[in-house]
């Protein structure tokens, strides 16, 4: 009844994502809080566009660029021996860029939450500026970090529309449970798209609710 | 899966020597007929066949666009051919099946059956579910047959289109229109939960399905297309609903 194959490669999916694009949400979250410069509301803007964006977009242009027509396809084929589009390696390309503002944001909000004051302490009493990003932020910045590994693992369980179109849903490969339930339904077998739609139910319940205890404290913080 | 991401960022294909399954892409009348005819031994011991389904059209421009599927069987003979024009899979392939129009009804409706271009008419079908004829060939026998009966006009913004023809046919299902212009394999596999009667083949050009095999496909594929020609296939898509070409 349970399509676990479809739900395992979401899960797989989502946690490739998460462990992909955190690292980059540190680096870019932290400059974005930190920096000034003159470009800075454009770049935020281009970070923000898949939040804004119909999926569609993202799926036509993601296969404009994958797909075996295009000079980057055609490239990727022929150094890879596979093509990019309709592969799962080709789902991870599309959820990083799908997931880059769910990683970004709420960690760039967590550094801005860090006080001017700590961190001029960091450096005065001496510690080396890899040493205070270690030692002093990551330890302020973590649960907006791990705000930021929940969301995009949420938000990939939930990617729809641009894994419909460069995707193809073939099983264990690029049929994810949100693409699996629309199979079924499709094939009038009710009992499986109600099976996977209460997995996927759970998962991002227990996903919110994890959220919602990270951002508390956070809050409270920022109130008093 | 893991393993696999990992060595084709770096250029190396794992897969190549082991085992894989293949990959068909097939018309979505085929939805309920195929997983029956893999299970009556239509492939070798020990091989897989994924399947994805989907709108001819939609399928087509996937394989154009690099899906690693193998063998395609559409529902409309004339993509497969610019498949094969295209060098992008092998010539002649194979007509496997000709399809039919069925007019679909929720099992609740009171309508009249008898007659199916009489139903057709029938006041009581405010909405009509048909595949999108832009890309789906039994959208596009359903548009033709609604002109060859003259009811383009009535219908003319009270027609429903899905991505494919089972998503129609879930259309009528769930009651968003009251009756739907379906590939007959489906309405078949609506089971009770609706009623059909078989549109007459003369109001469309017949919907010829053509299986070809994808160029680079390998010997599973090609077993099991093979077996797509064999009378035991045959007498598998005839229960489904579909008429044997050339008959």
């Amino acid at each position: 009844m349970m399509d676990w194959t479809a739900l395992r490669l979401s899960l797989e999916l989502a946690a490739w994502t998460a462990a992909l694009l955190v690292p980059l949400g540190i680096v870019a979250g932290r400059a974005l809080a930190h920096r000034r410069f003159a470009a800075k509301s454009l770049i935020e803007a281009l970070i923000a566009m898949p939040l804004v964006l119909p999926p569609t977009v993202l799926g036509f242009y993601l296969l404009a660029v994958m797909g075996r027509e295009a000079p980057f396809g055609r490239a990727f084929e022929a150094a890879f021996g596979q093509p990019l589009a309709f592969t799962f390696a080709g789902l991870v390309a599309a959820s990083l860029i799908a997931n880059i503002p769910f990683a970004v944001q709420p960690i760039q909000r967590a550094f801005e939450a860090i006080e001017p004051e700590i961190r001029e302490a960091a450096w005065t009493s001496g510690l080396s500026p890899l040493r205070a990003f270690l030692e002093i932020e990551l330890p302020l910045a973590w649960r907006g970090i791990a705000g930021g590994v929940v969301l995009v693992f949420a938000h990939t369980l939930g990617e729809f529309g641009v894994v419909l179109m460069i995707g193809g849903a073939i099983p264990g490969e690029t049929r994810t449970a949100a693409i699996a339930i629309y199979d079924r339904v499709q094939a009038f077998d009710d009992a499986a798209a109600g099976a996977l739609s209460a997995a996927l139910l759970a998962i991002a319940f227990i996903a919110t609710a994890v959220l919602f205890a990270l951002g508390r404290p956070l809050r409270e913080r920022r109130r008093g | 899966m893991r393993l696999r991401l990992i060595l084709t960022f770096f250029g190396v294909t794992l897969l190549a020597s082991t085992a894989q399954a293949f990959t068909v892409a097939a018309a979505s009348d085929l939805q309920h007929a195929l997983p029956e005819i893999e299970a009556a031994r239509g492939l070798p011991p020990g091989a897989r066949a994924k399947f994805v389904f989907g709108s001819s059209g939609t399928l087509y421009r996937q394989i154009v666009q690099g899906a690693p599927f193998e063998v395609f069987l559409s529902a409309d003979e004339a993509l497969a051919e610019q498949l094969i024009d295209q060098r992008r899979a092998d010539a002649p392939g194979l007509v496997y099946a000709v399809g039919r129009l069925a007019l679909m009804i929720g099992a609740a409706r009171r309508l009249e059956l008898q007659d199916p271009k009489t139903a057709l008419a029938s006041p009581q079908i405010k909405r009509l579910a048909i595949a999108n004829p832009e890309h789906a060939p039994y959208g596009r026998a359903a548009m033709e047959t609604l002109g060859r009966l003259g009811l383009a006009e009535v219908f003319r913004g009270r027609l429903l289109l899905g991505e494919n023809v089972s998503q129609a046919a879930r259309f009528v299902l769930d009651g968003g229109a009251e009756a739907g212009l379906v590939a007959l394999s489906i309405a078949f596999a609506a089971g009770d939960k609706a009623r059909h009667v078989v549109m007459p083949a003369t109001l469309h050009a017949p919907i010829r399905q053509r299986l070809v095999l994808i160029k680079g496909a390998g010997a599973d594929a090609r077993a099991f297309a093979a077996f797509m020609a064999s009378k035991e296939a045959m007498r598998v898509l005839a229960r489904h609903g579909f008429e044997r070409p050339g008959s």
